[in-house]
């Protein structure tokens, strides 16, 4: 089994993969109706992303955690009741039965767990905003030090157990007095005296709290994501992955250090990124392994046009970006890749990939230029204004929409979606995209 | 030896210009000339910028040398010199319940070098804080930034309080940053959206009358 999967072409492992995704093990549809119905929405998306042409133009409504809002909570509730989390969620699912996919509240994250571990890099509400705000936000900060880049490239997970986690997770804090594990070898003696400092075992103890909290959590996360597919709804992101430059630039050093860096240890940052690179692609790799979706979403933040110029891109971003994204192509997997702001002037480069291998997910570029340059070979995705959406008419929607579906679904490999998450706002305004795929975007 | 100095730090080369810098220093040339020189490179910086040849790696880059630059002639700095003339004044912070900065600073250096005494009240800005600064400087512009969503509102908020205090006649007020566009500068009654750093140079001129 295992050698025949290495003997498999891409495009095998994908449909192999995809076979998996019509009949996600341990899924019980609640009737024939919905399973074919699942079966049809996951067609339908498989075969956009894929630069095919499927029945119609497939909608991914940018619900984010519209949810909250939509059902008269909040986040920072959702993030600490677990009930009312499903029920938002739940009500978000049922009113909107006639979209194309559904997104469960796997990106509302366990207020508790982070509670428990002192988390630093990011604040939530009531947790640093205050207690109505609609998101939670990344703290930027240096939380890995210029001259730390040796002992991240020569032992990543070292670097994060005793360096980066005691700085962002506050109960880790005594992490940094302990030996690298490897120094177990042979017959330990002296090696377990750190465990018993009460700091060193308080982070332990905070962990584990965090842990039995998640558990609690992904029981009402799952149950809300099984309900939706029983009803017929195939989730289309199985997991996360990063560009080996935005985990140095939003996780490590921070968008001033990484910066920095490129001018005065630029050979630090390419010996970084080629160690992170394939830590990244096993992880995403072993995420979509459990999933029923061969899709992992890339967030592409610090590549944008405003952050840095074509060349730097090209000298900085691109090809440890590309080469994760290709070692997940080559397993089968479809990387959504998420341009966050603007891509204009990178348009040139991005469309180096196999014909109808990954999805570029657009923000605020002009996605009718990128139809031009990449639209004939890769799935394009967005990219309804989100100030539009939380703030115009229905009508003006519908016909934003149109318009979209007219230029970018021409010749199939486009997704209908926003451009960013909405977090509140009319309903309508969503119900005009469904509207708006099913009037023009049917293909004949 | 200046126009080595200003080009050197505008071509961003830090061991040169710090050399430089020791060696004006060490020659007895007056402090607050060196300080002018570095202004004239940070000039040059933001033009490169404006004109796409600089991004946002360069603006750290230079900032970072202007503080090296910085900290190397303060020590020889006495009293408090001759301040360069600034054109007017300009308010700016990031809405309440947003916590990012990176589109605020890049705003705050080129209105700085582009001659504007710039009051940067950071991030996460209660909509008291926007009506005292305005108050308190009197500033007849004001650049409101924000990065996610929930900064349509706020906005908004923020502008409805101005003119609860009675301020909003007498000030400009324009948007940038993340999700913001023209449609947000009408929810939120703005003057102006500006789609980035040089934007906002060119709104502050035009409403101050600067060619």
């Amino acid at each position: 089994m295992e050698k025949a999967w290495a003997e498999l072409s891409w495009e095998q492992k994908r449909e192999e993969r995809y076979k998996r995704w019509l009949s996600p093990p341990g899924i019980k549809f609640a009737n024939p109706q919905a399973e074919k119905a699942y079966k049809e929405r996951a067609t339908r998306f498989y075969k956009a992303f894929t630069k095919q042409v499927p029945d119609r133009v497939p909608c991914m409504l940018p619900t984010g955690f519209y949810a909250a809002s939509y059902a008269g909570t909040n986040l920072g509730t959702a993030m600490y009741d677990y009930d009312e989390m499903k029920r938002a969620w739940r009500k978000l699912l049922h009113d909107f039965a006639d979209a194309d996919t559904y997104v469960p509240p796997a990106l509302v994250p366990p207020g508790r767990s982070l509670e428990a571990i002192d988390y630093k890099l990011y604040k939530w509400p009531g947790h640093g905003l205050s207690k109505n705000t609609l998101s939670y936000q990344a703290v930027e900060g240096e939380w890995m030090k210029p001259d730390e880049y040796d002992a991240l490239i020569r032992d990543p997970s070292d670097f994060w157990l005793r360096t980066y986690l005691p700085r962002v997770f506050g109960a880790f804090k005594a992490f940094s007095t302990l030996s690298p594990w490897t120094t177990f070898e042979e017959i330990p003696s002296t090696g377990f005296l750190p465990f018993g400092n009460p700091e060193v075992q308080a982070g332990f103890n905070a962990i584990m709290k965090a842990g039995s909290e998640s558990l609690k959590w992904i029981m009402a996360v799952g149950e809300v994501a099984a309900e939706a597919m029983a009803m017929g709804f195939p989730g289309i992101m199985s997991g996360l992955a990063k560009a080996p430059f935005d985990t140095l630039g939003d996780t490590l050093r921070g968008t001033q250090g990484v910066m920095m860096d490129m001018f005065q240890r630029p050979q630090k940052i390419h010996e970084a990124m080629e160690r992170i690179a394939p830590i990244a692609i096993k992880g995403a790799l072993d995420t979509v392994a459990n999933a029923a979706a061969p899709v992992i979403v890339m967030p592409l933040h610090k590549g944008a046009d405003s952050f840095m110029s074509i060349k730097q891109y090209e000298t900085f971003y691109w090809p440890t970006f590309r080469k994760v994204v290709m070692a997940l192509v080559n397993e089968g997997v479809i990387p959504i890749l998420f341009a966050e702001g603007s891509y204009n002037k990178r348009l040139d480069i991005i469309g180096d990939f196999p014909k109808g291998s990954v999805v570029w997910f657009f923000d605020q570029t002009d996605i009718f230029e990128a139809k031009k340059k990449i639209g004939d070979k890769l799935c394009i995705m967005g990219n309804v204004p989100t100030s539009l959406i939380m703030t115009g008419t229905p009508q003006q929607v519908k016909e934003h929409c149109r318009k979209l579906i007219e230029v970018c679904g021409k010749g199939g490999g486009y997704v209908l979606s926003g451009g960013a998450n909405v977090d509140e706002g009319s309903p309508e305004n969503l119900r005009a995209m469904m509207a708006a795929v099913k009037e023009y975007g049917v293909y004949k | 030896m200046a126009q080595d100095f200003i080009n050197l730090l505008a071509d961003l080369k830090e061991e040169e210009v710090l050399a430089l810098t020791k060696k004006r220093i060490a020659s007895k040339e007056d402090p607050l000339k060196i300080m002018e020189d570095a202004r004239k490179g940070m000039e040059i910086v933001g033009k490169r910028f404006a004109g796409g040849e600089y991004f946002l790696p360069e603006l750290v880059f230079s900032g970072e040398l202007l503080t090296q630059v910085t900290n190397i002639v303060k020590p020889h700095l006495t009293g408090s010199g001759a301040k360069v003339k600034k054109i007017g004044k300009v308010v700016i912070g990031t809405v309440a319940g947003d916590i990012h900065d990176i589109g605020l600073n890049i705003v705050e250096f080129m209105l700085d070098v582009n001659g504007y005494e710039v009051t940067n009240l950071g991030v996460d800005v209660p909509v008291q804080k926007f009506v005292d600064a305005m108050k308190e400087t009197k500033a007849p512009v004001l650049g409101l930034s924000g990065f996610l969503t929930p900064a349509f509102d706020a906005m908004k908020e923020t502008v409805e309080a101005l003119e609860k205090a009675g301020l909003r006649k007498n000030m400009k007020i324009m948007i940038g940053g993340g999700q913001m566009d023209d449609e947000v500068r009408k929810y939120a009654k703005a003057d102006a959206f500006g789609k980035d750093a040089m934007a906002a140079v060119t709104l502050t001129n035009g409403w101050y009358g600067v060619k």
